[in-house]
């Protein structure tokens, strides 16, 4: 029986553990948290539908329910390419042999605090999209990191994301719609606050987006301004004010809210670049890992016996990292059945 | 609590003002940078002379007399053209052969920790010095402009520092000389102090600043340390109002005074006792504009009718270390400086004011019509 070590244990990593083990082949899932589940488990709601996290979640853990050995605090120390595959060293543990790896390191959420101008860390009333998911997680009544009811709110759109001066020329992808469904969730909790959110431009792609956009215009009362933040600050109550050009008016704009949301983007995960450094897999500018081919092999890393799925190559929205983790098994299986031959 | 910084500073969280410490603390501890200890070549600003003469003189007095430091002058330093480069009226080469003539001058004087008093001259050696690491060859052609031009050869700074920088190293060396310190006498507590940093400081290159460009904290250092409580404000970041071409274009002068304004606007519900500045500009705008904005609207931004004294960092430092106010040039701010005297308890003769060196009566000014001044 052929051995495939996961590395991560995220929606790519459990959902590609699940299609492998159905297969036939033997897993093993390297997870460095206590658990599995990756970013699922900060996250509340789901876009377009924002159906409980908690279903996703569930479902891939049930998918899970086969002979997949799952190592959770796993510390990946090395990988070492043999003769017949890999070794796969992990910290207090016996080494690993693989006839093949697949990468599902995922993504981070880029850290806000490099947006100094902003405010993320210095004033308590400037939180990220991933701190809000956990303040409306459960249903909690939403109240400021001050401990007030927020009357006035503010989306800050593409914080990290498309950004030459953070060094992210890239879109993150999924953060307009979330910018656009915790809008939605904040108006339901708070109907009389004002809700505003500060966009370059918005880009609903996806099934379903384009509609949740105008139900937040046209149900709730959300407004939308085309603007990038230059600088937000507190006022001596603790209130933020930003600045803003709206670049429709072609005015400056200088507004005070009581909550600032910063909708932070992704970035490739810590593991995601030690895994691809250990390999000596190539990188690119944005510091995803590249693929054999960007449109042909999107699955496979430019060394055979490697492959790739999920965010370790690029934003994906969970839609788009289950396809992805699918598409890379198929590639997988491919690459084993070529290894059963050649013995 | 209090931390150490990267240089093994301490940063005392009850005195940094009122945004959340902790945050600070970790931009602060991020934008450290190389100061050197000792044996400077000073190169002072082309205006500041003229704006408040005694700042750069207290300067080298400190570093010498209270410090026991080596400074050196040239007598055939330049401008470093930086107003005329920013206001596009000196091409980038021209500036580079300059700057590229000062450090020749500085070579030649047998130095290489170079600290001009300028906070744009500053930034126009920083860019110029990360201009030639980035392209050498563009080095080389400057490199050889200079020696066809005068003949002289270079050696780069060892070590770049603003004359600021160089009071922030020094600032506890300094408070433990203090004669008075930032604090009210009459009340016990921190003075309240506006510190603003000229925009070349550290908005072009914010490696470059202590602090970084968002938070600085090299005069906030100053101020924590001479027992001061530094004051944050919605537009600290914005422009005094200088801006080169918002003045030195009579159309734009609007702009200028306009961006003055908005600062003194949002700091005023603070409160503050008084500014501290880095710049020369800054300095001038921020003091004069006060007087401006009082004739044309009638508007004050001090209590009782007074403005809010500004100071530039090396004056308070003279002031902390027990220096005559009249000595250190204070008798040339617009915004009367008295009130903020007595709050520190620094005694003063108010009738040798307007007195010339030898104590020899210059006159008294006529005295605004709105702007209250002793």
């Amino acid at each position: 029986m052929k051995q495939v070590v996961i590395i991560g244990g995220g929606i790519a990593g459990m959902e590609a553990a699940a299609w492998l083990d159905h297969n036939g082949v033997q897993v093993t899932l390297l997870e460095q948290a206590d658990k599995q589940g990756g970013k699922l488990l900060t996250w509340d709601k789901l876009f377009p539908t924002r159906r409980p996290t908690q279903e996703v979640l569930a479902f891939l853990q049930k998918s899970m329910s086969g002979q997949t050995n799952v190592v959770t605090n796993a510390q990946l120390a090395q990988i070492q390419r043999t003769k017949n595959g890999f070794l796969l060293s992990v910290q207090g543990r016996e080494a690993i042999e693989a006839d093949a790896v697949l990468i599902a390191t995922g993504f981070d959420v880029f850290n806000a605090r490099k947006k100094e101008e902003y405010g993320y860390g210095i004033y308590e009333n400037v939180i990220t999209s991933a701190d809000l998911e956990r303040l409306i997680a459960g249903g909690k009544p939403l109240v400021n990191p001050a401990g007030q009811v927020p009357q006035r709110i503010g989306f800050i759109h593409c914080v990290g994301s498309r950004d030459e001066k953070v060094g992210n020329e890239y879109c993150s992808r999924v953060c307009c719609v979330t910018a656009v469904k915790q809008s939605i969730t904040v108006k339901e909790r708070l109907p009389d606050a004002q809700v505003f959110c500060f966009y370059m431009d918005l880009r609903m792609f996806g099934r379903g987006y384009e509609k949740l956009y105008r139900e937040a215009q046209e149900k709730h009362g959300v407004t939308f301004i085309r603007g990038r933040l230059s600088e937000a600050c507190d006022d001596p109550q603790g209130r933020i004010i930003v600045k803003v050009e709206d670049t429709l008016r072609g005015l400056p704009l200088r507004m005070t809210v009581d909550l600032l949301v910063l909708m932070v983007g992704m970035v490739p995960s810590e593991g995601t670049t030690r895994v691809a450094r250990m390999l000596d897999l190539a990188r690119g500018s944005d510091g995803f890992i590249v693929p054999a081919d960007e449109h042909t092999q999107n699955n496979k890393a430019q060394i055979p016996g490697v492959f790739l799925a999920g965010t370790c190559t690029g934003p994906k929205s969970i839609q788009g990292t289950i396809a992805d983790a699918r598409a890379a098994c198929l590639q997988v299986l491919e690459y084993l059945k070529e290894l059963r031959k050649g013995l | 609590m209090s931390h150490l910084t990267a240089h093994g500073n301490q940063i005392n969280p009850a005195q940094t003002g009122t945004q959340k410490v902790s945050g600070k603390q970790a931009v602060w501890q991020e934008y450290q940078k190389e100061i050197a200890n000792d044996r400077y070549f000073y190169v002072r600003s082309c205006v500041r002379q003229n704006f408040f003469p005694a700042a750069e003189w207290t300067f080298l007095k400190i570093l010498r007399d209270d410090l026991g430091k080596t400074v050196y002058e040239h007598p055939c330093h330049t401008t470093c053209t930086g107003i005329g480069y920013h206001s596009d009226i000196i091409p980038l080469d021209t500036l580079m052969t300059v700057v590229a003539r000062q450090f020749a001058l500085m070579t030649e004087a047998g130095y290489e920790n170079f600290v001009p008093s300028c906070v744009t001259s500053f930034g126009v050696y920083t860019e110029v010095l990360e201009t030639w690491r980035h392209f050498p060859d563009v080095e080389e052609k400057v490199r050889r402009y200079l020696k066809n031009a005068t003949g002289r050869e270079f050696e780069k700074p060892g070590n770049l520092a603003h004359a600021s920088d160089v009071f922030y190293r020094f600032r506890e060396s300094i408070a433990s000389q203090a004669k008075y310190r930032l604090v009210n006498q009459h009340t016990g507590k921190p003075l309240k102090v506006v510190d603003h940093i000229g925009c070349h400081y550290a908005k072009m290159f914010p490696q470059k600043g202590i602090g970084g460009a968002e938070y600085p904290y090299v005069l906030a250092g100053m101020i924590d340390a001479w027992g001061g409580e530094a004051v944050d404000y919605p537009e600290r970041r914005h422009c005094c109002g200088f801006g080169f071409r918002q003045y030195f274009v009579r159309a734009n002068r609007g702009y200028s005074i306009g961006c003055s304004k908005k600062k003194f606007n949002s700091m005023q519900p603070y409160e503050p006792d008084m500014i501290i500045t880095n710049c020369p500009g800054c300095s001038l705008f921020l003091d004069r504009w006060q007087y401006a904005i009082s004739e044309i609207e009638g508007i004050t931004y001090g209590k009782d009718g007074f403005g809010i004294p500004v100071f530039t960092f090396e004056e308070v430092a003279g002031l902390v270390l027990g220096y005559d106010p009249w000595d250190i040039g204070l008798q040339v701010h617009q915004a009367a400086i008295e009130p903020l005297l007595d709050k520190m308890g620094v005694p003063y003769d108010p009738d040798k004011k307007y007195s010339d060196i030898q104590g020899r009566p210059l006159g008294r000014p006529n005295k605004p019509k709105v702007l209250k001044v002793f």
